[in-house]
């Protein structure tokens, strides 16, 4: 585990801002299906993403968006190519990555601070240290007042907030982040949405977000990234300059806005298009 | 219509609508009285039947007792004891190996189980003998208990054990197999060991499977200490209704019955608590029951 980071570190630490974050190399993940065959979720995928940058990724559903994720956290290894992170290849997961699933996975048996508690206790924090950082996390996420509460009884947009804390909380360089608003209304996910830019803007974190509300990508990132139909390569990347910081709701409202809106639209709908057909076909 | 009603709607509609949510309670209140009244009503009509049967005849009392001599042998017992002894210490005893095996049994089954859900190799090497065991009608193991621990209380243990072994152990290898994916990888993301991961995921997202299974195994430790207390002991519940049996007392035997009853419903509720203390992390209906 502190393999994976000991060889990048030196150079890190010295590189400081050329070392990229994340960088994956032709890497391809193949699995094995039930019925024996081989399935390619994802396919020679070339990506970087360099110190404190936010790149969104979309792409149309099932293409492999998550299956990336993954690979660069270290919880699955890739069939072919290279993936590194702080210049050092992954092996294992490592002690810097943040992972907010796109499933519900706060522990249900656990109150919320004891939650929050889990990753510093998990690496040998001593108890009251890592309560007092989980109560700082959970001020700043808004849910101090709820902190014996058990998930259950949370809303579903409380509960993404617990699971933001819980990941935050082990201060990652480096932060994952897979469709983690999709289950909230407008409303609260515009509200948690600038929370997360309030937030990010304070750790310098590199972060990749994986949404498939476009508007929501380009209001967050710096560089959103268009994957094709699966199996996922990269398709097309494009700059985001918006001035920041940004708030969700006024952004959008921007000519620049609603320009690069349409020309990213012309390349990520042509891909959704190709997997709806293909999902007709194979169903027919 | 709703236009013509609503200057004078709002008050009357308040009392009015206390008014319903009381006669809704009161309806409530009634159905819960005559739902119980209707059981007693089951009970009596029951033991009354059997009552009339067996004293006009139409059974055989001898071989079918009625409740009165039941009742008669129970208070017998309680108050002058058992040819064993105390009525208690029989039940003190049945409850000691009952106890004891259910215990050892759980332990066992959960810990082998967690172990062979968390550990792939164990699991292949182990699964086809645990398979073969579970095949065995694992109640003709008494007598064979008997004659390797001897009349004491070991050999009910043992027959316990066995009875309650398997259930919890299958239930807690589903359990630590069935754990939700997710909730391994946020745990491995956030940092945590393997046994980390054991103890505190897998672990906790199993207890409800072993949970289920606790309140079964109760039982059948139960059946295991009698079972062996029948084919001999010198103390416990189990030798009173082979001694009331060796002595033709049918009434023998149901007082036994119904006492061995009652011990089990008392210690299921004891379960039922400690359930509900345990799962306060569950969503109501779960834990309620209702
Ligand atoms: N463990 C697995 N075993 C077999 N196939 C898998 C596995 N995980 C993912 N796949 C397949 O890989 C493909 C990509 O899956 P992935 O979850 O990465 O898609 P996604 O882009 O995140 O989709 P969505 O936007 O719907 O979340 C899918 O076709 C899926 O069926
Ligand atoms: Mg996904």
């Amino acid at each position: 585990m502190s393999g994976a980071k000991d060889p990048g570190s030196p150079g890190g630490a010295a590189a400081g801002r050329d070392v990229p974050a994340i960088e994956l190399v032709g890497a391809t993940k193949r699995f094995r299906t039930p019925s024996g065959g081989l399935h390619t979720a994802v396919r020679d995928l070339h990506l970087t993403v360099r110190q404190g940058e936010f790149v969104a990724v979309v792409g149309p559903t099932g293409c492999g968006k998550s299956t990336t994720l993954t690979l660069v956290s270290g919880l699955e290894e890739p069939s072919e190519g290279e993936v590194r992170v702080q210049g050092g290849p992954v092996a294992g997961i490592g002690t810097q990555v943040g992972f907010v699933f796109q499933q519900d996975a706060v522990f249900p048996w656990r109150t919320v601070l004891s939650n929050v508690t889990a990753g510093p206790r998990f690496r040998g924090v001593p108890a009251a240290e890592a309560r007092e950082r989980a109560r700082d996390w959970l001020a700043r996420v808004g849910l101090a007042a709820f902190e014996d509460r058990y998930p259950h009884q949370l809303s579903g947009g409380m509960r993404k907030r617990v699971a933001l804390a819980q990941t935050l909380v082990n201060d990652p360089r480096i932060l994952l982040m897979d469709e983690p608003f999709s289950a909230l209304d407008v409303q609260t996910r515009a509200l948690v949405s600038d929370q997360l830019l309030e937030l990010w803007s304070g750790t310098g974190a590199s972060v990749v977000f994986v949404t498939h509300d476009l508007e929501e990508a380009i209001a967050l990132a710096d560089r959103v990234v268009v994957m094709t139909a699966g199996p996922a390569t990269v398709k097309q990347v494009f700059d985001i300059d918006l001035p920041r910081p940004r708030t969700v709701e006024a952004v959008r409202l921007e000519p620049r806005f609603i320009e690069t809106y349409r020309e990213i639209w012309a390349s990520l709908g042509e891909e959704v298009r190709i997997t709806r057909e293909r999902g007709a076909g194979s169903a027919a | 219509m709703p236009l013509e009603t609503a200057p004078a709607a709002a008050p009357v509609r308040d009392t009015s609508a206390a008014a319903r949510t009381e006669a809704r309670e009161r309806a409530a209140r009634h159905r819960r009285i005559g739902v119980h009244a209707a059981r007693a009503a089951v009970l009596a009509g029951v033991l009354g039947l059997w009552e009339a049967a067996a004293r006009t005849g139409v059974v055989d009392p001898f071989n079918f007792s009625m409740p009165s001599r039941i009742w008669d042998q129970i208070w017998q017992w309680v108050a002058h004891g058992t040819a064993q002894g105390s009525l208690g210490e029989q039940i003190g005893y049945t409850l000691y190996e009952a106890l004891l095996g259910w215990v050892v049994g759980v332990v066992a089954g959960v810990v082998l189980g967690i172990a062979l859900g968390r550990i792939r190799f164990l699991a292949d090497v182990l699964g086809p003998y645990v398979k073969v065991l579970n095949a065995i009608p694992r109640i003709v193991l008494a007598p064979i208990f008997l004659i390797w621990f001897g009349l004491g209380p070991a050999s009910k243990v043992a027959s316990a054990v066995v009875l309650v072994f398997f259930p919890v152990f299958f239930n807690a290898f589903q359990g630590a197999r069935e754990v939700d994916r997710n909730l391994v990888a946020n745990a491995r993301i956030l940092g945590a060991r393997n046994r980390q991961v054991t103890l505190q995921v897998v672990v906790p997202a199993a207890t409800s499977w072993i949970f289920t299974s606790l309140h079964v195994s109760f039982g059948f430790a139960l059946i295991g200490a009698i079972v062996g207390e029948y084919i001999g002991a010198t103390k416990g519940l189990g030798l009173l209704v082979a001694a009331a049996q060796g002595t033709f007392n049918a009434a023998g035997v149901y007082a036994a019955m119904t006492i061995l009853a009652v011990v089990a419903l008392l210690t299921e509720g004891l379960l039922t608590l400690a359930e509900r203390k345990l799962f306060r992390w569950k969503p109501a209906d779960a834990g309620d029951g209702r």
